[in-house]
């Protein structure tokens, strides 16, 4: 069945809550009207009494989410945009990702947290950060990411039955950009581990969420040269599959991380760290990164300019190949 | 109990007066009033140990409940085994009432986490150290219970500068509008460290935010057990209705903060003096003495029950085993991540090389 990013989510909430009479939706929004982009669309005709329009309050929404969850209920909580989590943080970071920890094992707070993220919709001011570096930084979290249709569903279906809080992440961006066939039943993809889109032996590209179809158009463009180049969709950033990305830089000895969020202490940073520890004596080149700039996310009629695109990826890459 | 709960004096809700006089009905048995001044004498001197074991190093920073052990045993004996509890720092009395063993609170203010280990029946979480972060998160236990049909309440402890927080306003919000089976109590002690109730907030009562929420507010003298544990009860059917209740009781915070404040440098004794004289121990005594309860002998058997409790408690604390460093990465995931175990090798192989030591420093009155 062709699907969108959306579609494949609403799929995956679809057939989770058939199977588990636990999971609770809510979120401003999320009920009568489907969701600001109607992700989930027909879930409270279908189950009345477990979906629900909260008040408009983000750290209430994760905070009661975390309540509900150590009663033993899956909440799935969305937050409608990224740059509203900001008040819940403290809920996340000091009591969804550590109650486990600080009662070894008796409680936890297995909760879901959808959040669309990122720009390039002609978003108004505020509705098009993309701060996943942050929530990475958090422990007993996990963050996924995917990037297209069939990972979107098989990677929410995974993490809503995951036993840890995971924050899921939507490149909101691509939430209508493309149909891919999906299956109509339930599956599942691992969390923490990487896809590679492409295989290549001369340059290895990273990347997450909406950087993905750039990502694409750039290796293209860079393989019609006449280079090999290898592509990697990071889809976990929390916890991270470096095993893929080492054995990646082992074999290509290139590599370019690409970020829409801002540069410093992104999660880019963190990969390039990663290398350093494991990978500097294979490297044949500097790790490039392509990144946001160290500015909050612009009004849309600058945004062309504040997020990386295809070119400046293979401005990056050519660098990086002259080695 | 109706009766009870509508015995208002200046919109306090009051039993038994400071010098033990009794105002109305209550209905409790001989038994039941025994056993609420058993669980005020125990948290007391459970508290005074604490505060010693502070002194001499044994244990870390703590924060002694001295003042509001009838709010806090009051209320812990008014719901029922399977309702949950929210404790903040200050309510060890409200943890041993609900059988949280001591060794734990006691372990756990040693800085050892194996004292949030909550036995497995008993619905408490331990304590929260955020201000007012666990308002919220008893609202979500309460919604739960109301979407799984279960017959149950959750009791959420808040002080009166948790009232000033987000969380406050978001959590009773939300309960307002799920009609969530929760109590929320707030002991207002006069005290968030050194700032004053009145500066806390601008409304003449706390109760009074209850009526923004669509809930019930209530007024309770917190150092009248008996007031206490018949406003919770009243709440607890309330809730069950799905109308939560916001209940302040009037306390006094009688010692520091904690270890690490004093309290010298901002209040003023003739507060202190005047709360001496409504001491929930003091009054309850007064009354039980009345009504033919009470006798120095039966108070003293009490005492060096509680004592050898105590004692009890500091043996076992001794006597656990050493802490791994595999306890600070096993429940950090439900199953550990690879780059943890990377970590954890890491530390452990490191600790079986150490080629220089860290001096350790003795550190006096905790932080800051």
């Amino acid at each position: 069945m062709k699907m969108n990013i959306a579609e494949a989510i609403n799929d995956a909430l679809k057939l989770e809550m058939k199977k588990n009479k636990n999971i609770v939706l809510l979120g401003e929004d999320v009920g009568v009207n489907g969701g600001v982009f109607r992700v989930t669309d027909g879930l409270k005709k279908k189950y009345p009494d477990r979906v629900f329009d909260t008040p408009l309050a983000e750290l209430g929404i994760v905070g009661t989410s975390i309540g509900m969850a150590l009663y033993g209920l899956k909440p799935i909580a969305e937050i409608q945009f990224m740059g509203f989590l900001w008040p819940a943080l403290d809920q996340i970071s000091n009591h969804a990702s550590r109650i486990r920890n600080r009662t070894m094992g008796r409680y936890t707070s297995n909760i879901v947290i959808r959040i669309p993220y990122g720009g390039e919709i002609r978003g108004l001011e505020h509705h098009t950060e993309s701060f996943e570096s942050v929530l990475s930084h958090i422990p007993g979290l996990k963050v996924v990411i995917p990037s297209t249709p069939y990972d979107a569903k098989g990677l929410l279906i995974s993490t809503i039955r995951d036993e840890n809080p995971v924050v899921f992440l939507e490149p909101k961006k691509l939430y209508r950009a493309f149909k891919e066939e999906v299956p109509k039943n339930s599956y599942t993809e691992e969390i923490g581990k990487a896809k590679i889109v492409n295989e290549g032996d001369d340059l290895t590209i990273l990347g997450w969420g909406a950087m993905m179809p750039k990502i694409k158009k750039a290796a293209e463009l860079i393989n019609a040269k006449g280079f090999s180049t290898e592509i990697i969709d990071l889809r976990t950033i929390s916890p991270y599959d470096e095993k893929t990305v080492n054995a990646s830089v082992e074999k290509t000895g290139r590599l370019v991380v690409v970020q829409e969020a801002s540069r410093t202490c992104g999660f880019a940073s963190e990969i390039i760290a990663g290398i350093n520890d494991n990978e500097l004596l294979h490297l044949k080149a500097p790790v490039a990164r392509v990144t946001g700039f160290d500015i909050p996310f612009p009004l849309y009629k600058m945004e062309k300019w504040a997020v990386p695109d295809a070119d400046r990826i293979i401005k990056a890459s050519k660098e990086v190949l002259k080695w | 109990m109706k009766d009870s709960v509508n015995f208002v004096k200046e919109g306090i809700f009051q039993i038994i007066d400071e010098r033990g006089e009794c105002h109305a009905d209550h209905n409790l048995s001989k038994n039941k009033l025994r056993e609420m001044f058993w669980w005020m004498i125990y948290s007391r001197r459970a508290s005074e140990k604490a505060l010693k074991m502070q002194r001499q190093g044994k244990i870390g920073t703590f924060l002694p409940l001295d003042g509001q052990e009838a709010s806090q045993v009051g209320s812990a004996m008014a719901i029922n085994k399977e309702d949950w509890i929210f404790p903040t720092y200050r309510e060890m009395g409200a943890q041993i009432v609900r059988s949280v063993p001591l060794v734990n609170i006691l372990l756990y203010y040693a800085g050892d986490i194996r004292g949030n280990l909550i036995p497995k029946n008993v619905n408490n979480l331990p304590f929260y150290i955020p201000v007012g972060t666990q308002i919220p998160h008893a609202t979500g236990t309460a919604w739960a219970m109301k979407i799984q049909k279960k017959r149950s309440v959750v009791l959420c402890y808040l002080g009166d500068g948790a009232t000033s927080k987000g969380d406050f306003h978001e959590g009773l919000n939300f309960a307002g509008v799920m009609k969530s089976p929760v109590i929320f109590f707030c002991q207002n002690n006069g005290w968030a460290i050194s700032v004053p109730r009145e500066k806390q907030t601008a409304s003449r009562t706390i109760a009074q935010k209850a009526f923004a929420y669509g809930m019930e507010g209530l007024i309770v003298d917190g150092n009248d057990v008996i007031a206490v544990y018949l406003a919770v009860q009243h709440a607890r059917k309330r809730a069950m209705e799905g109308v939560p209740t916001l209940i302040e009781a009037l306390t006094y915070r009688m010692k520091m903060h904690s270890t690490a404040d004093d309290p010298k440098r901002y209040e003023d004794n003739k507060n202190l003096k005047i709360w001496e004289k409504k001491d929930p121990i003091k009054r309850m005594r007064l009354y039980l003495k009345k009504e033919k309860i009470w006798t120095r002998g039966w108070e003293k058997t009490l005492e060096k029950k509680a004592d050898r409790l105590i004692e009890d408690a500091v043996k076992k604390m001794g006597k656990v085993s050493q802490l791994t460093p595999e306890d600070m990465f096993n429940s950090i995931y439900s199953k550990m991540t690879p780059k943890l175990t990377e970590e954890l090798e890491y530390l452990k192989e490191n600790l079986a090389n150490r080629e220089v030591e860290e001096e350790t420093q003795e550190i006096k009155g905790g932080f800051p």
